[in-house]
């Protein structure tokens, strides 16, 4: 204290400053090792800046090395929790550019899966999602339904996670004997258990109260970051693939695009949550009449695409996959990029996030529904 | 939505002599030069007709042989639907450098640090051009051809 | 006389028959001190492995089943774990802050289960401002939950504290307020007078709905009290690691572990015994052969079954509801819970004055 009266030294030290924080690379809301640096002022947040590469494997980089087989397999690692959807865009790629045409059988076959995948890396987002805001629970729930469709992928193809099911041409094998016994049974028991998700999250006014009108992502915004998925759904922009560019069997089914208007966390909740009764609307089209065909289409043991360029998207669980080749006619491609989806939508968390407090934070990156593995590649 | 001649048409209205091309491609191609490359981005967007607001997917591709590297950036439009690809070569490989198109679509911000991080194109007005995967002190990038790696990378 | 009373007068006349009246009393002293910090071990113990088996009920899974009969021993031998594991702090920690938050917590709360009485003459001591001293003791636990913020050098476990300050402090009202609201009907602040006064009917079925509302918010201002779920914002596993205690290992980990149990203890048990008449049987005011009946089972097994009964809800809460907001938590605390304990405690005073309550 240099003079003056008491209060005066106090009054001109006081002052607040902003601080940064590490929210990961391990902590228990980024869902794997993203790094998010944060600049916080108190409890509200002033900036994220996102840290990644802690799990880059430069899979391009494997893939202008490997041949196209080999290259299904490494897509498996990117999406994780839609591995199976994965390795249907590279195929549907290869399929395209050397013009196979695959039976409607396995058609169906990978669509049926392919939305069974798409419930069950919703069913993890939904256990996480509760997780997250706090309601542990969930976790426990959602993993106990997400459990049968791993036994029926198991028993469909020996993985439960990285299925490596579709192969060029086709499937690596036909389905078992009691695959539709069990997925019908899968989907009788998961429709009871839909309703109680929403009797123990969606309605719990706690929810309500730490989702609605937080993060709230506008139109406008979503699209210049190029975010796809339920999280640009959220929003009100129509961007399902499966929709606007079908493939497989989707152009047989009817099934509507879950579109909200606010753009706001609990909206982007909603979406996700309705689109798994979609997943088993489409699912239930497919499983009475899975066509007779062939299960693989005959390819050369080493194939070459055309010299050219290919580009195939599919609507993964989290959005839009792009996968873009370009072919100089060799046994590898000269370039391939994955236009993966996580990583545009990860882009706009600095936008929506800022101003929120650390709570609607955890809120926020998890209806984005982030796979890291997917955004470093 | 336009199909690929209206798309080319109202483009040609504005820019004069650039080379299309829609073989070998599932959508319609042009290269633009770099000098042009921020002004023909403004144009894509803001244009009423093309509004290609959607920026989904930007690559980088090294060419060795004609000693540059390309940046190819593919566009939708939300509303109208149409999609195109545009293209932007550098004028050196060995210091490539190109305009920041953050400005314009906010994605690229993100996806531009990604190829300066692999391919080193530095883009110029990028408001944070970091490494994104790699660390700081990282020595070339992996996805330019001539890379080599003899601890991390094996070479069939 | 009640069983519990005619021990406790066995022993006292038994030890006085040793020594004289002033090492017995320091023996008695003595004695009670280890009784409760025997009880204090088990009972963490106990309610431990409660949550956890509750916990894993909650969640369609089995939860520890493996050690003892039951799994009964799992927490023991975790307990065991956490003693014999190396304390591993940071080296930039204030270490003698560091070091000493975890016996504020651990010792308020051990004064705080002192007052409460678990059976007739069943209590450590018994005085006549036994609330107002319930009160006052759990506060310094919030000091600990500070200074181990502050010593940790952890900015996680920083806001973890500060939010734990504000929250504690807010919520003390509530449960300050609401204990008041029953002290209207009594007349008492010493424990053993509450207890005493519910022989005809439990406080809550004497206060009507004034009482009922004043059971809800403690309830709710208890469990804020006791961080936990859902407002356990202070830990927020999801968003701050563990909160305050990130940066704690082994037995001090253990201490604040035992700590957060022990208050959700003391929570429930005030709760059972200011509302629901703690170890005094179910008694209803003219039907004395039931009430004789009731009495056959010990008050003791009443106090502990009505405490589990609560604690019972409040593990039923964490395993159920989402965490509030730090800003939601503050606003149910000064918009809604406090305005309406005002309201209440008026209602409440009205209706004494009226003589309307049973």
């Amino acid at each position: 204290m240099k003079s003056g009266t008491l209060f005066d030294p106090i009054e001109q030290d006081l002052h607040t400053d902003e601080y940064k924080i590490n929210m990961g690379p391990q902590h228990p809301a980024t869902h794997g090792v993203l790094r998010l640096i944060l600049t916080i002022d108190g409890e509200v947040i002033k900036h994220v800046e996102p840290d990644l590469g802690y799990i880059h494997r430069s899979i391009e980089k494997i893939c202008e090395r490997d041949n196209y087989r080999q290259i299904v397999h490494l897509t498996d690692r990117m999406d994780y929790l839609s591995s199976h959807i994965n390795n249907e865009a590279v195929c549907l790629l290869i399929e395209n550019a050397l013009e196979i045409e695959v039976s409607d059988r396995v058609k169906v076959i990978r669509t049926i899966i392919a939305e069974l995948t798409r419930i069950s890396s919703h069913l993890l987002w939904w256990g996480v999602m509760g997780m997250d805001v706090g309601a542990l629970t969930t976790f426990m729930y959602g993993f106990r339904e997400r459990e049968m469709i791993n036994d029926i992928f198991e028993n469909t193809c020996g993985a439960r996670l990285t299925m490596n099911y579709n192969v060029p041409g086709g499937l690596m094998w036909d389905i078992y004997k009691d695959f539709v016994k069990d997925t019908k049974a899968f989907l009788r028991h998961f429709v009871t258990k839909l309703k109680e998700y929403n009797d123990l999250l969606t309605d719990n006014v706690i929810f309500r109260k730490r989702t609605e009108g937080v993060g709230i992502l506008s139109k406008e915004t979503a699209i210049s970051y190029g975010v796809t998925g339920p999280t640009l759904r959220g929003s009100g922009v129509s961007c399902d693939i499966r929709k606007l560019f079908p493939y497989s069997a989707y152009d047989k089914v009817q099934f509507d695009e879950i579109l909200m208007k606010g753009g706001d966390t609990f909206d982007r909740y909603l979406v996700r949550m309705k689109e798994m009764e979609q997943s088993v609307s489409i699912i239930e089209q497919l499983i009475d009449n899975i066509p007779e065909g062939s299960i693989l289409e005959k390819t050369r043991a080493v194939i070459k695409l055309p010299p050219g360029e290919f580009y195939q998207r599919v609507e993964t669980a989290r959005g839009e996959l792009g996968v873009y080749v370009i072919s100089d006619g060799k046994k590898s491609p000269y370039r391939m990029k994955f236009r993966s989806p996580g990583f545009s939508n990860l882009s706009v968390i600095n936008e929506i996030a800022v101003g929120h407090k650390i709570g609607d934070f955890v809120a926020i990156i998890s209806t984005l529904d982030l796979v890291i593995p997917d955004i470093d590649r | 939505m336009l199909d690929n001649a209206a798309i080319k048409n109202i483009i040609l209205n504005q820019f004069e002599g650039l080379t299309f091309q829609e073989e070998d491609s599932p959508f319609l191609n042009v290269w633009i030069p770099p000098v042009q490359l921020k002004e023909f981005g403004r144009f894509l967007r803001d244009n009423r007709e093309l509004n290609f607001d959607f920026l989904f997917c930007v690559t980088g591709v090294d060419w060795p042989k004609e000693a540059t590297l390309e940046v190819v950036y593919h566009l939708r439009s939300v509303q109208h639907g149409h999609q195109m690809v545009f293209r932007c070569k550098t004028g050196s490989r060995d210091h490539p450098e190109l305009d920041s198109l953050s400005e314009v679509w906010p994605t690229a911000h993100l996806h531009e640090r990604e190829i300066y991080d692999l391919f080193g194109i530095k883009f110029k007005g990028h408001s944070n051009l970091k490494r994104l995967f790699l660390d700081e002190n990282w020595e070339g990038h992996p996805l330019l051809k001539d890379y080599e790696d003899k601890v991390n990378l094996i070479v069939k | 006389m009640h069983g519990t009373e005619r021990f406790t007068a066995t022993v006292h006349e038994w030890l006085l028959s040793i020594f004289t009246a002033g090492t017995t009393h320091f023996v008695e002293m003595v004695l009670i001190g280890l009784a409760y910090l025997g009880f204090f071990a088990i009972a963490g113990l106990a309610l431990v492995y409660l949550e956890r088996r509750i916990a894993a009920f909650f969640q369609v899974r089995l939860g520890p089943n493996r050690v003892g009969p039951q799994g009964m021993f799992q927490t023991l031998a975790d307990a065991l774990k956490l003693v014999a594991k190396e304390p591993i702090g940071t080296k930039k920690a204030d270490s003698f802050l560091y070091s000493l938050a975890p016996y504020f917590l651990i010792i308020s709360s051990l004064m705080a289960i002192s007052v409460i009485p678990m059976g007739a003459g069943f209590s450590g001591f018994d005085i006549d401002v036994g609330v107002f001293f319930l009160i006052a003791v759990s506060s310094i636990g919030v000091l600990g939950i500070l200074i181990a913020g502050w010593g940790s050098y952890n900015k996680y476990a920083l806001i973890g504290a500060l939010r734990s300050g504000a929250q504690m402090i807010s919520y003390e009202l509530s449960v300050g307020l609401s204990l008041l609201t029953m002290i209207l009907l009594v007349g008492s602040l010493r424990f053993s007078d509450i207890v005493q006064s519910q022989s005809d009917y439990w406080l809550i079925f004497k206060g009507h709905i004034p009482a009922l509302i004043a059971f809800i918010i403690f309830i709710i201002s208890g469990t804020a009290e006791s961080n936990r779920t859902p407002f356990d914002l202070v830990e927020a596993e999801s968003e701050l690691g563990a909160g305050f205690h990130s940066e704690y290992s082994g037995i001090q980990f253990a201490f604040f572990f035992l700590s957060e149990f022990i208050n959700m203890f003391i929570i429930s048990a005030v709760a059972a015994t200011v509302f629901w008449g703690g170890w005094m049987p179910l008694h209803l005011g003219g039907f004395s052969g039931f009430n004789q009946t009731m009495d056959y089972i010990p008050g003791p097994i009443w106090f502990l079954g009505k405490t589990g009964v609560i604690i019972f809800l409040m593990m039923w809460f964490r395993w159920t509801f989402p965490r509030l907001r730090i800003d939601q938590l503050m606003k149910l605390e000064w918009k809604y819970l406090l305005p309406l304990n005002l309201i209440n405690i008026l209602i409440m005073a009205f209706v004494v004055w009226m003589g309307w309550h049973l």
